[in-house]
Formats: C-alpha cells, structure tokens, sequence
C-alpha cells in the first residue's frame, strides 16, 4: 500500500487497541495500521521489540508516522527506530501530540494520499508547543 | 588497568540491582510509575544470564550486546536509557581502555543518554550521577572514592525539582525524593568498582 503507515504506542494496550479502532472507524482498511502497548510480561508499560514488529506490520514504502502516549513510550520508539536502522528508519517519524486526536488525525490525511511530512504536520498540529 | 573480569562485573551488578530492587521500586512509586525496581532487575538478570557469552566477546562488542540486551528487557524508559549508555560505551571504547580512553568513551556515552532522554544535568535524573561520575574518571580518583561521588550525586538529586519523565508531572512535589534512575545509577558504579577491585 503506498498510504503512508500509523503506528499506535500506548503504554496500555487497551488505549492502544481502542485508539486503533478509532482510526479504523475513520479510514477503514486504507491505511497500513499496527498498535502494541504493555511492557510484554503482562504489566502496563512499553517494548522497543513490539515497538519494532509494530512498524513492520504498518511497514509502507511512503513511510510511518508512530502516536505515542508518555515519555517512555516515546523514547522506546525512537530506540525502535534507530534499531531498525537505514534506509527505513529515515521514512519513520514519532510524532509530538495526544495519541488519540493525532492518530486519527494522521490516519485520515494519510487516507487521502498525503506525504509522511504532511501527516507528521497535520498531527503536529494539534500539539500547542 | 587491571585485567577485567566481564563475568564477575555482570554477576556483582544484577545482584546489586536485585537486592536493591524493592527500594529501587519505592523510589520510583513515590514519583513515578513504580516499575523501576522490577524492571531493572528483569534486565541484569537477562544480562546475568548470558554473562558468559558477553564475557567472551571483546569489550566493545561485549558492551553493545549487553546494551541491546537492556533496551529489549527493562522497559520503561529506564531500558533505552541504561541500553543507550551501554551501547555508546562499547561504541567508543577500547578493547584494553586505559583511563584516558574510559574516561573519554565514558564521556561519549553519557552525552548520548542525555541525547536519547531529550535530558541535560540539574532535572533530576541519572544524568545528575553520571556526569561526576565522568569528571572523577577523568581526574584520576580511585574505584572507591568514585562509588561515594556516586551515591553523593544520588542523594543530591532529593532536592531537586524533576524536569523529566513522570516525575515531572508531580512539578514541586517531586522535591525531597530520590531520583530513582539516579540510585540505579549508583548502584551500578559501586558494583563496577567492587567488581575491578576484587580483580586488582
């Protein structure tokens, strides 16, 4: 799919699953989609390893923009991408804003054919710093 | 220096960090989200675990596998910040360091922890132990006498007001608690210290 990718990270993986839904709802199978949340022994918090199978899942050539909650989930994900590596984790962005308003946000101007930096933009902007 | 004993070092830090994990946890259930103690322990003892085979590979690639290894088990943020610091070290390091090369491969690694947490000293993390922890590597203090720079630097963060991670959400209220990332931090240069003064 050339739709640009949404990656949801939540330190919950209810919040992460109910925010995938959400975009779901919106843009329906359009858009490249993937979640992860909890720290993978069952408790709340996040892991650089789903983090990464996540952006696999959501892979698209025209890039992934990755919705994080809190700190920690935002620095496993800039952990996951640069584990990742080049040439892709320059087609990987995490973006700064709400996770449920950006996700959704960013998965429907992906729907509608738009760059990674016009997607990162358009979350971006919900984002008052 | 003296020779490294890899295994040794691996098997003093995760008991370290195991016994101290209950306090660890404390800490960070004051201002925080109170995994810290758990999640660290769950990292040594994955690094523990494989001890040997780190042990068998050069010190920088011993290093970067140990890193690795952190960021894919600890979690929280506290995973791709130790990961980060032992990654960078092994990066940067010599396969037999001298002081020199410590203290500068050191120096190289605390700057990308500060990079990877979006972090500088003074905002209350393990930032505030790492650095005069850098500074008496590189002026030539002893094992021990960097353990107590160490534990001092972690007891000076009580007063301080955490600029970063969850802490910070708690703003005023986060003064007069241990950083808990600082005391991990501690811990873990104690533990080196004892481990390369058994050896030496």
């Amino acid at each position: 799919m050339s739709n640009v990718g949404i990656v949801i990270v939540s330190h919950s993986p209810l919040v992460a699953e109910g925010t995938a839904d959400m975009v779901r709802q919106m843009v329906g199978e359009e858009v490249p989609l993937a979640w992860c949340g909890g720290n993978g022994h069952g408790g709340l918090g996040t892991n650089v390893e789903a983090i990464m199978g996540a952006i696999d899942k959501a892979w698209s050539e025209a890039g992934v923009a990755i919705l994080v909650d809190l700190g920690g989930a935002e620095t496993n994900s800039e952990m996951a991408v640069e584990m990742i590596g080049e040439p892709r984790a320059q087609k990987i962005i995490v973006c700064n804003a709400p996770i449920v308003e950006g996700a959704v946000m960013a998965a429907t101007e992906s729907s509608g054919g738009a760059s990674l930096k016009e997607v990162v933009a358009t979350a971006h902007e919900l984002s008052p710093s | 220096m003296a020779a490294l004993n890899l295994a040794r070092l691996i098997a003093v830090a995760a008991e370290t960090i195991a016994a101290h994990a209950e306090e660890l946890t404390a800490l960070d259930q004051a201002i925080g989200d109170g995994d810290h103690g758990l999640n660290m322990k769950r990292g040594f003892e994955a690094v523990r675990a494989e001890a040997d085979a780190f042990a068998a590979k050069p010190l920088p690639d011993a290093l970067k596998a140990i890193g690795t290894k952190l960021v894919m088990t600890v979690g929280g943020a506290s995973g791709p910040l130790f990961g980060t610091l032992f990654m960078a070290l092994g990066k940067e390091i010599a396969a037999d360091p001298d002081r020199n090369n410590l203290a500068a491969a050191f120096g190289k690694a605390v700057d990308a922890v500060a990079a990877r947490g979006k972090s500088q000293i003074g905002q209350k993390t393990m930032l505030d132990v790492l650095q005069p922890v850098h500074d008496a590597l590189a002026g030539g203090k002893t094992a021990a006498e960097i353990a107590d720079i160490a534990d001092a630097a972690a007891e000076a963060t009580v007063p301080m007001k955490a600029l970063r991670g969850r802490a910070s959400f708690l703003g005023e209220r986060s003064i007069g608690h241990m950083d808990a990332g600082a005391r991990s931090t501690a811990l873990l240069v104690r533990s080196v210290g004892q481990a390369i003064g058994e050896s030496a």
